[in-house]
């Protein structure tokens, strides 16, 4: 699974950034070598200039002297170029990649289906984008390079100590393998406090969010005391799981270093051993004697190692944390896109001298359903009405638990239909099913006769208006929110239909009119202000039906008049599926629904069901809450 | 701002003082190691083991030291910053609850909460990293130098040339960056709102059809972050280049110079083993000049933090409870006199003008009027949540700053108007208005505000679990347990906020009627937006723009033919219209 992911990753890098990719990974082995020549370069100035020249003096290894420092300073530059471009091309590269999997991830989130953001936390998803890119950004940018890097300077030191002595290499592996066993030990333990610390951080930032949220609530009810004894518990516990944590990260620094000096020593002894004994050395070149030279080179390349050791498992938890973020974003990335079968599309219209359909490239205003199916028949045409039909549908959001049962009902064009019930009787789960948020598990629904099915999801919601209960509004000015609903609606377009929502008193009023910002937590406006906004957005795409959910929240009584009014002035001429909150809603009704977990137990019209007694007629005189 | 830090280390103190000296012992001894190792290069002549023997066995022990002082240092690190960071979570949750209404307003709840985690662990990490790394760098710069000095003072030259330059490279490029790091959080903050408000609003985005809108909106900000981050990590990137070449031009001068001079000089000025001592203490200096530079970097990050929760820490409430205040209540009568209020001083807006007002005890008081016409406001001045600007209230005959504030606030319950439930059972909720309350008290306050029913019907009746802010229960629901919760304070007033408007007219009926026959002594104020809420009401008091502008009994109003004629004409008119 791990491997698979950073395959994966690595693939996802490479397709978007082939050749540089490459430039990189050759100036990182540049760079990795460059080091390794300084090393071999220093013993050759010793063993072929300095050894010689304390005994002939310094004019006759000056030019060698000045050759190979001349040699070494060129391929110190190479290796500077080298760091110098790889560095830039990775902040190229890392940025982009992130800049790629987050478009990716965002234009593939966009086509999820509903049902994934109902059955998905919000903070999941959004730590997705933030905590997860995030350490794929510390992986690609700080870890890959180093890692590989790593890696290089160990085989070439390797490769270049097995060719000075056979015998110190063996020494140098085992306790580099002592070294890797221990960071194994410690990566770990740390891995496990670490998620420990994580879990009591949660339950500490948890309490602290819910307690300052409610903190009103806490004066008005003298709780500080209380609140403050089990903030103090919860602390405690994170301080102890922290500090563990924290001294099992802090530990393998030090311990990897002074096992690195260790091995220094015994390479010392080991190698002063074998010059002292004239123990034959055995190396890549063959047998021969160890010179004092080779023993020095050997023991600061045994330094250079337990560093890039060191350095690696410096690198192990950031890459762990990449690789599971990563797995995150793919795990994002490979979910199933909404479905859509549908073949019949909505087009403009026009009459042609017989009062024949006639499809139109420009805006008419008519529109009519167009069913697109490539067979021999010329493309037939259906007038768009608003009528829609339900017929014995039955649904359930999970398999197991049906929540619909045999619904069927008809809504002729501009209709209007009010839900009423109990809080899980059904009521919004029916506004899911006619724009497909979610599929029918049987039964039909039908749109102008046209089932809903074959109808192209866009253009089915196209024509399908919706005011829901809570307001969702995006970052950006009021008239961009409300042109939202129709993306080439003209200002007046858009003030217009703020006027029919009743916005517009407001609206103006405020200093900077249309282009006041709303910001994230929605800032100066009120909850209702909100709801006149969510309005015009809907006005102004003026589709032929709509949905309403009318809000429960307390808005004041002036307000409340202002958004009953805008909903009205909404609902007029349209098909309307309404759930109701206001008895006021329900009595202008054609037909009012009575749902009862999830069967419609009473329907007709408002006098009708009065006479007949039964549920409604308990509703209506408050004998349940309408919320 | 670093003494008020500072003075929350209390008991880890003492870790915070040891972990810079056991790092600085084991600094001392990082400095010796390489000394030492020179030393048995140089004694390695070939003929005899004894000098490597003897300075291996050194060297063993000083490493096993080094460990030593390593591992005791990165304990007590660990334990100082976590210490550092529990008690900065407690001082600062310990100060938030003795905020006021106001300081709360002041600072708003989202910045508090930040304060308390984010913030804190930033500054933990940081003071961490202080600890350890920002006390070992300069040691380690000015021990290797004093050590290579010590070596050779001509070759340590070459450091003290190649030090500062790099060191104002690296400092100059932290300094550049750092204002253009700032500018990318902030951008990265827009994203991830965008992001958070297509999670929240997919039914809208999906209704509108604008998910290809929207993606475009997105990527086109994503890119722009792409741009500023990439610029930014470019000039951070030239660390690397630079670094390197310091690295590099040190081993090169030190191999050149340094062979010149041992040749020169016949191996008296400069040993071959030196040589490779200089290397590593060059590399060991540059290094060091590039962590200093992180911790730079990340400390100047931290200060910001730390400015932020000194800002909490330091924070004189403007609200307090007297001392050797008023222990007792003695009734639930309610005195408003002259009062104004600002909800702040430099506020323009007064938000109650000259107030007056004599509520007697145990009387039932209806509020009505439009949003930002002050009615909660009013109300919040009588268990002191918010202090006057002008003027006095009287509780039960005192003015209300003479009390101790929890004896004040045990006698005056408020059901807010923003609902509030904790996580926890509904008998936890329910408890938190009397700690010691039976199962019967419980039930009976339940019973008073309609709840009984509902709860008992609930899977686990009164232990059933409720979610964080009360998802799996409804409006209507939320607000008859909170009712139920101020009810079992057994509070000589009670003040309902708009808190019944979820609830349906016969239920809120019933509830009223509940009051007034179970607790007839309690003065009771009803705060509502229906008519049918407050009519029963002894007083109405018609509140617009902070000023009380009818005031009488339901019948009263109505002859005045005013605000409430109106509001009542509106709300039975549309009843009418049903008929």
């Amino acid at each position: 699974m791990k491997q698979g992911v950073f395959g994966r990753l690595l693939r996802y890098i490479f397709g978007h950034y082939r050749w540089r990719l490459l430039a990189v990974m050759l100036c990182i082995a540049v760079s990795a070598l460059a080091p390794l020549a300084g090393i071999i370069y220093t013993r050759q100035i010793v063993d072929t200039c300095i050894v010689p020249g304390l005994k002939t003096g310094l004019d006759s290894v000056w030019p060698n002297l000045v050759r190979m420092a001349m040699k070494m300073g060129i391929v110190f530059m190479l290796g500077v170029i080298a760091t110098g471009v790889y560095t830039q091309l990775m902040a190229r590269i890392g940025q982009g990649t992130l800049n790629h999997l987050r478009d990716d991830m965002f234009e593939r989130m966009e086509t999820l289906p509903v049902r994934y953001f109902d059955t998905h936390a919000r903070g999941d998803i959004m730590s997705t984008y933030t905590n997860d890119t995030d350490a794929i950004r510390q992986l690609i940018s700080q870890s890959l390079p180093m890692l590989f890097q790593s890696i290089l300077s160990i085989i070439s030191i390797g490769i270049t100590m097995l060719s000075f002595s056979v015998w110190l290499s063996v020494l140098v592996a085992a306790v580099l393998l002592v070294m890797t066993l221990i960071t194994k030990k410690f990566s770990r333990e740390s891995g496990e406090y670490m998620g420990r610390q994580q879990n009591s951080l949660a339950k500490v930032e948890s309490y602290v969010e819910e307690i300052i949220q409610g903190e009103k609530v806490v004066k008005v009810f003298n709780h500080e005391a209380r609140s403050k004894e089990k903030m103090v518990d919860l602390n405690e516990q994170l301080f102890s799981d922290c500090c563990r944590a924290n001294r099992v990260g802090n530990e393998l620094m030090p311990i990897l270093n002074n096992v690195g000096n260790l091995m220094y020593v015994l390479v010392a002894i080991i190698g002063g051993i074998i010059i002292m004994l004239k123990l034959p050395n055995l190396s890549l070149a063959g047998m021969g004697a160890l010179s004092i030279g080779t023993v020095m080179s050997f023991l600061s390349m045994s330094r250079g190692l337990s560093q890039t050791v060191g350095q690696i498992s410096m690198q192990v938890p950031l890459y762990t944390m990449g690789i599971a973020g990563a797995g995150r974003v793919f795990e994002l990335m490979d979910q199933q896109p909404e479905e859509d079968g549908g073949y019949v599309t909505l087009v403009h219209i026009s009459r042609d001298a017989d009062g024949m359909p006639e499809e139109s490239k420009t805006a008419t205003g008519n529109w009519a359903w167009k069913d697109t199916r490539k067979d021999d028949r010329p493309a037939s045409y259906t007038e768009l009405r608003g009528k829609v039909e339900l017929d014995h549908v039955d649904f359930g959001y999970t398999p197991e638990k049906q929540v619909l049962f045999d619904v069927s009902l008809l809504a002729k064009p501009g209709q209007k239909i009010a839900f009423v019930g109990t809080t899980g009787a059904g009521k919004t789960t029916i506004t899911n099913l006619i724009n497909r948020f979610y599929d029918i598990a049987d039964g039909k629904i039908r749109y102008d006769d046209i089932n809903i099915t074959q109808i192209r999801k866009p253009d089915l919601r196209r024509s399908l208006g919706m005011v829901l209960q809570e307001v969702n509004l995006f970052s950006g000015t009021i008239m961009d929110n409300i042109r939202f609903g129709k993306l080439d609606a003209t200002d007046d377009e858009c003030i217009n239909a703020a006027k029919l929502a009743n916005a517009h008193d407001f609206i103006s009023r405020l200093p900077d009119g249309y282009h006041t910002k709303i910001t994230a937590s929605g800032g100066r406006l009120s909850q209702g202000q909100r709801q006149l906004i969510s309005i015009a957005r809907a006005a102004v795409a003026d589709p032929p039906v709509m949905i309403l959910d009318e809000a429960t929240s307390s808005i004041d009584t002036r307000t409340e008049a202002l958004v009953q009014t805008g909903m009205d002035n909404l609902m007029k001429g349209r098909t309307v599926f309404v759930i109701a909150h206001r008895l006021s809603t329900v009595r202008n009704s054609d037909a009012i629904m009575v749902l009862d977990h999830g069967r419609i137990i009473e329907h007709g019209s408002h006098d009708e069901l009065m006479a007949a007694k039964g549920r409604y007629y308990q509703l209506y005189t408050g004998a349940f809450d309408l919320t | 701002m670093l003494k008020t830090l500072l003075s929350c280390l209390r008991e880890y103190r003492r870790e915070s003082i040891l972990t810079p000296v056991f790092v600085t012992c084991e600094v001392l001894l990082e400095c010796l190691i390489p000394l030492l190792m020179a030393k048995l290069i140089d004694d390695m002549d070939g003929t005899t083991l004894r000098p490597v023997l003897i300075y291996g066995a050194v060297l063993t022990i000083l490493a096993l030291v080094s460990l030593w002082f390593g591992v005791l240092s990165s304990r007590s690190a660990a334990k100082a910053s976590a210490g550092f960071a529990k008690n900065l979570r407690k001082d600062l949750f310990f100060r938030i609850q003795d905020f006021s209404f106001a300081d709360i307003d002041l600072f708003t709840t989202p910045s508090l909460i930040t304060r308390m985690t984010t913030d804190v662990t930033n500054v933990q990490n940081a003071y961490q990293m202080i600890l350890r790394i920002a006390v070992r760098t300069p040691l380690m710069i000015v021990f290797s130098l004093v050590m290579s000095l010590a070596v050779s003072v001509r070759m340590s030259l070459i450091f003290l040339c190649v030090l500062p330059v790099l060191a104002l490279f690296l400092f100059g490029i932290s300094w550049k960056t750092f204002p253009l790091f700032r500018n990318i959080f902030k951008e990265y903050d827009a994203l991830n709102t965008s992001v958070e408000e297509n999670v929240e609003g997919i039914r809208v985005v999906k209704a509108f059809v604008r998910e290809d809108y929207e993606t475009k909106n997105f990527q086109n900000a994503s890119e722009q972050v792409r741009r500023d981050y990439t610029h930014a990590e470019r000039i951070m990137a030239l660390n690397s280049p630079a670094m390197t070449f310091c690295v590099f031009l040190v081993i090169l001068l030190v191999a050149f110079l340094g062979g010149r001079l041992i040749i020169t000089s016949l191996g008296t000025d400069l040993s071959t083993g030196e040589l490779s001592t200089l290397t590593s203490y060059g590399m060991q200096i540059l290094v060091a000049v590039m962590m200093l530079s992180t911790v730079f970097s990340t400390a100047s990050m931290a200060a910001e933090a730390g400015h932020r929760i000194t800002e909490v820490l330091n924070y004189k409430s403007t609200l307090t409870s007297p001392e050797n205040g008023a222990t007792e209540v003695k009734d639930g009568s309610i005195r408003f006199d002259h009062v104004s209020f600002r909800y702040r001083k430099d506020s323009e807006r007064t938000a109650l003008q000259d107030i007056n007002l004599n509520i007697p005890s145990g009387t039932t008081v209806g509020i009505i009027g439009g949003t930002g016409s002050s009615k909660s406001t009013l109300i919040q001045l009588i268990p002191r949540l918010y202090d006057v600007s002008e003027g006095a209230v009287y509780v039960g005959g005192r003015d209300v700053c003479e009390y101790d504030l929890t004896v004040l606030r045990d006698a005056v319950a408020v059901v807010l108007q923003k609902n509030v439930v904790f996580s926890g059972t509904v008998r936890e909720n329910l408890r938190w208005g009397s700690e010691s309350a039976g199962d019967e008290e419980l039930e009976n306050a339940c019973r008073m505000a309609q709840a009984d029913e509902f709860i008992r019907q609930m899977p686990d009746g009164y232990d059933t679990v409720i979610d964080q802010d009360g998802a799996n229960i409804s409006g209507g629901q939320k607000q008859r347990i909170c009712l139920a919760r101020a009810l079992l304070k057994k509070p000589k007033i009670l003040i309902l906020d708009d808190s019944t408007s979820a609830v349906d007219t016969r239920t809120d009926a019933l509830i009223r009627n509940a009051l007034k026959t179970e607790i007839p002594d309690t003065t009771k104020i009803i705060i509502a937006q229906r008519i049918s809420s407050v009519q029963d009401a002894d007083t109405i008091l018609v509140m617009d723009s902070g000023k009380i502008v009818e005031q009488g009994n339901h019948k009263t109003l109505l002859k005045r033919k005013g605000i409430y004629y109106e509001v009542w004409q509106s709300q039975t008119k549309k009843e009418a219209d049903a008929e």
